[in-house]
C-alpha cells in the first residue's frame, strides 16, 4: 500500500447533501465581488475544518482576510512573508512533530495548511515549495491560481496562459501578449514523488472539497492546484466568475485529476468539450487574440488533454 | 560538573545547543559556519538531542523555517554567515516584528563581491538594523556562554526577540581552545524551559503577522522600539545570574587597564584578545592606554559605552567593515553619534582593519593608539584610515 493509499482508507467522501456547516475563514473579509480565489478558498477551509493551522503567502487572501485589528481567519493563522510558506509550514510541522516526541504537545492531528497565490508557488516561491515537498513534511500545500500577480496589480507570471493581457504582458503590435505556455505546476509537484497531487476548481466545489479533504489525510507532502477565477485581473463580469471556473474545465483547458502515489486518475472526463472560445469570450484579457492565435491555442488544449488521458490511462473515444 | 575541555569552538556552541535542549533545528551550510551545524546534525543523528534538525534549502527557508517552528512554540536554533544571511535578511527583519524568540549563531565573514569566506564584520553590520539584539563573542568560552544567555534572554516573557550571537569565523569557529563546558543539571538551573505566551494553537485560534496598515503600522514599530531597548535590563540581569552561578561576569561594555587612560582602543569580537596584548606592551612601556571592548553590539548600550570612555582624550575606534558612506566604518558612525551630546568629548579617529581575514597585530593597534594621538594633537578633522593596505 503506497503512503496516500494508506491516509485514504478512511476517507469519507462529502456529498452535495453532507457538507460541512463550519467555516473557518469567516465572511466579511474584503475580497472584490466575484473573486473566485476566496471562494475556493473557503471550500479548502469548510474540508478541512477547524483542527488547523494555515500559514500564508503574501497575496491577495492574505491582504484581504487579516487587515490589523481585523480578521477573517477562525483558525490559528500565520504569515511570514511572500516567497516562503512552504518553508513557514515546514517550521510549523516539524516544531509539532519534536514537541510531541518530546511529550511538550499532545498529538490532536493538526492539518498544516500552506497557501499561496500561482506567483508565490510557480515563480518566487517554487524553491521553498520544492524544499518542502523533498523533504517529505507532512503538509498541505495549495496554489489559489488566479494566472498573474493581481495583488499587486495584474502582473504577468509563469502560470499566466499564452496570449493572455496583463499589465506586464501587454498585446500590441510586437506582442500577443503573454509569450509563453502557463507553467505546468502539478506536474512538477507529482515529479517530487509525493503521495498526492491534484487540481480542482471551485464550480465543481464537492470535489474540490474531497480533494482538499483527502490531502489532509495521507502522510507527507500534498500538492493541490486551484483554479481561482479573478474577474477583477481578467476582466469578466464578477457574476461570471463561477462560469469561468466551470468552463475551463468543459473546454479541457484546465483538466480536474489527481495522481496518487504517483498513479494519474482523471476526477471528470470531458466527453463533448466546448471550444476554448467559449472561455475565452467572457474574459476581456483574451479578446486580442486572432482566429490563427485561438486556433495554435485549441491545438495545444487538445495535445495536451490527450497526454493527460495517456498518463491517466484512459482511451481516447 | 562543568568540565574544562580542549574542544573547537563551533562544536562548543553546538554543545551549548544541545544542552539548551532545542527542539526545532533549521540550517543551510555555509563556510565557515558548517561546524556548528554538521556537529548539531551529528548530535540528533546519535539520539544525544531530541529535535528535529532540518536541512533546508537555502538561508532565506532557514530563517522562514524557524519563524514558522518558533511561533508553534518550539525551542529554536539555526546559523549562518555572510551571503547566507545576507539571503535570508528579509526574514530576518519580520522575526524580531513577529516577537519570535529565535537564537541564531553568525559566524562572522565578509560578503562579497570580491567572494570571500574569511573573518570580517560585514554580515554583523549588514544586519545591525533588523531588531534582533546582538551579543558579540571574543573566544571560545564566550561563544558557549553566550549561546545559552541568548536562549535565556531571547525567550524572556519582558523580552521576546531573537538573538544572535556574533563569533569571528575561522579565528573562533575553527580553533580549538579550552572551554568549560556546563553539565546538564548547571545549564537546566539557568535555562527553564521554552514556555511560550501564545503559540499557534487551534483551540485558541491567533491572526499572527497581520497587514500593517499606515494607522498601524507607526505603533507596530514603536512598541518594537520599546521591546528592544526594554531589553537591555534583562540582558545584563541575564549575564549577572550566569555570573552568580558559574563565575564568568558579562557587560555590554568590556574594559581592559582604562584607568587613567588618555587614549583607548574601541574593539568587536577576537581582536579584542590582540588589543589587551598591545595595551600590556604599552602600558608597560608608559604610555596611557586602555580597551574598551563592545560586548552587546544590539540594542547599543549608549549609557555605558559613554561611562567606559569617561575622562579619555582620543579613542581609536576599529571598524571590521566599511559602511561605504564616505565616513569609514558603521560602528565608529555609530560611536561619533552616541558622543554627540557630550559636553566634552573625546577625540575620535576610525581605523578600519581586518577585512576579510586581512592579519591585524599587535603592532598595529600600537599604531593605532598613537595615530589618533597625533591625529589629536594635529588638530586635524576626525576621519579615517584603512590599514594595512598593500599600496
Amino acid at each position: 500500500m503506497g503512503r496516500a493509499t494508506d491516509g485514504l482508507k478512511d476517507f469519507q467522501r462529502f456529498t452535495p447533501k453532507k457538507l460541512p456547516v463550519e467555516e473557518p475563514l469567516a465572511p466579511g473579509h474584503r475580497a472584490c465581488q466575484g473573486c473566485g480565489e476566496v471562494l475556493a478558498l473557503r471550500q479548502v477551509m469548510k474540508a478541512l475544518g477547524n483542527n488547523v493551522i494555515v500559514v500564508s503567502a503574501t497575496g491577495c487572501m492574505e491582504i484581504i482576510s487579516s487587515p490589523y485589528p481585523q480578521s477573517a481567519w477562525r483558525v490559528p493563522w500565520l504569515h511570514v512573508a511572500f516567497e516562503n510558506a512552504a518553508a513557514v509550514a515546514s517550521g510549523v510541522e516539524a516544531a509539532h512533530k519534536a514537541m510531541i516526541r518530546k511529550g511538550k504537545l499532545e498529538d490532536k492531528n493538526i492539518t498544516f495548511l500552506a497557501i499561496a497565490g500561482d506567483g508565490g508557488t510557480a515563480d518566487i516561491g517554487i524553491q521553498a515549495l520544492s524544499g518542502a515537498m523533498e523533504r517529505g513534511h507532512n503538509f498541505v500545500y495549495v496554489c489559489m491560481d488566479n494566472e498573474a500577480y493581481m495583488n499587486t496589480g495584474i502582473q504577468r507570471s509563469s502560470s499566466t496562459p499564452y496570449g493572455a493581457g496583463t499589465t506586464t504582458s501587454p498585446p500590441g503590435k510586437k506582442s500577443i501578449g503573454q509569450q509563453t505556455w502557463k507553467k505546468n505546476m502539478a506536474a512538477i509537484a507529482a515529479a517530487h514523488d509525493i503521495p498526492y497531487v491534484a487540481t480542482a476548481s471551485p464550480a465543481y466545489y464537492v470535489d474540490l472539497m474531497n480533494k482538499a479533504k483527502k490531502a489532509s489525510l495521507v502522510k507527507g507532502p500534498a500538492y493541490l492546484h486551484l483554479f481561482s477565477p479573478c474577474p477583477t485581473g481578467w476582466r469578466c463580469a464578477v457574476e461570471d466568475s463561477v462560469q469561468t471556473a466551470r468552463l475551463v474545465v468543459q473546454t479541457k483547458i484546465f483538466p480536474l485529476y489527481e495522481v496518487i502515489d504517483g498513479k494519474y486518475r482523471l476526477s471528470r472526463k470531458i466527453k463533448k468539450p466546448k471550444p476554448v472560445t467559449e472561455y475565452f469570450k467572457l474574459q476581456r484579457r483574451f479578446r486580442h487574440l486572432t482566429e490563427e492565435d485561438i486556433a495554435l491555442i485549441q491545438e495545444r488544449v487538445d495535445r495536451e488533454y490527450d497526454r493527460l488521458l495517456e498518463l491517466c490511462g484512459v482511451s481516447e473515444e | 560538573m562543568a568540565k574544562r575541555v580542549g574542544i573547537e569552538v563551533s562544536l562548543a556552541v553546538s554543545e551549548a545547543v544541545k544542552l539548551a535542549n532545542v527542539d526545532v533545528v533549521a540550517a543551510y551550510p555555509i563556510t565557515p559556519q558548517t561546524h556548528i551545524v554538521e556537529h548539531l546534525s551529528e548530535l540528533v543523528a546519535d539520539g544525544h538531542l531530541d529535535a528535529e534538525f532540518i536541512p533546508v534549502e537555502s538561508e532565506h527557508s532557514a530563517m522562514s523555517t524557524c519563524c514558522g517552528s518558533s511561533a508553534a512554540g518550539a525551542r529554536t536554533y539555526t546559523a549562518t554567515s555572510s551571503q547566507g544571511q545576507a539571503l535570508m535578511l528579509e526574514i530576518c527583519y519580520i522575526a524580531p516584528a513577529l516577537r519570535l524568540p529565535i537564537v541564531m549563531s553568525v559566524a562572522n565573514r565578509s560578503l562579497s563581491g570580491p567572494i570571500s569566506i574569511w573573518n570580517d564584520h560585514s554580515d554583523m553590520m549588514m544586519s545591525r538594523d533588523t531588531g534582533w539584539i546582538q551579543t558579540v563573542a571574543e573566544n571560545g568560552q564566550e561563544a558557549f556562554d553566550l549561546t545559552l544567555h541568548a536562549f535565556k534572554v531571547a525567550e524572556d516573557s519582558r523580552v521576546l526577540l531573537p538573538m544572535i550571537v556574533n563569533l569571528d569565523g575561522f579565528t573562533l569557529t575553527h580553533v580549538i581552545e579550552p572551554i568549560e563546558i556546563l553539565d546538564q543539571e548547571e545549564v537546566d538551573r539557568y535555562l527553564p524551559p521554552y514556555k511560550p505566551q501564545m503559540r499557534l494553537d487551534p483551540e485558541n485560534p491567533l491572526t499572527i503577522g497581520p497587514v500593517g496598515m499606515p494607522e498601524v503600522y507607526t505603533e507596530a514599530k514603536k512598541a518594537q522600539d520599546e521591546a528592544i531597548k526594554g531589553a537591555k535590563p534583562v540582558i545584563i540581569e541575564a549575564w549577572k545570574e550566569f555570573g552568580d552561578l558559574f563565575g564568568r561576569y558579562y557587560k555590554p561594555v568590556e574594559t581592559y587597564r582604562t584607568e587613567g587612560a588618555e587614549t583607548l582602543l574601541v574593539t568587536m569580537g577576537s581582536l579584542g584578545e590582540t588589543a589587551m596584548t598591545a595595551v600590556d606592551q604599552m602600558r608597560a612601556h608608559g604610555k596611557n592606554v586602555g580597551l574598551v571592548r563592545i560586548r552587546l553590539f544590539r540594542p547599543f548600550p549608549f549609557e555605558e559605552f559613554l561611562q567606559a570612555v569617561k575622562g579619555a582624550k582620543q579613542i581609536a575606534v576599529m571598524d571590521r567593515a566599511l559602511a561605504l558612506n564616505g565616513y569609514g566604518g558603521p560602528l565608529a558612525t555609530e560611536i561619533k553619534a552616541a558622543l554627540y551630546d557630550e559636553p566634552n568629548r573625546p577625540y575620535i579617529w576610525n581605523y578600519v582593519a581586518g577585512l576579510a581575514g586581512r592579519d591585524v597585530t599587535v603592532e598595529n593597534f600600537t599604531e593605532m593608539a598613537d595615530g589618533v594621538e597625533a591625529a589629536a594633537a594635529d588638530g586635524l578633522r576626525s576621519g579615517y584610515t584603512i590599514i594595512n593596505v598593500r599600496e
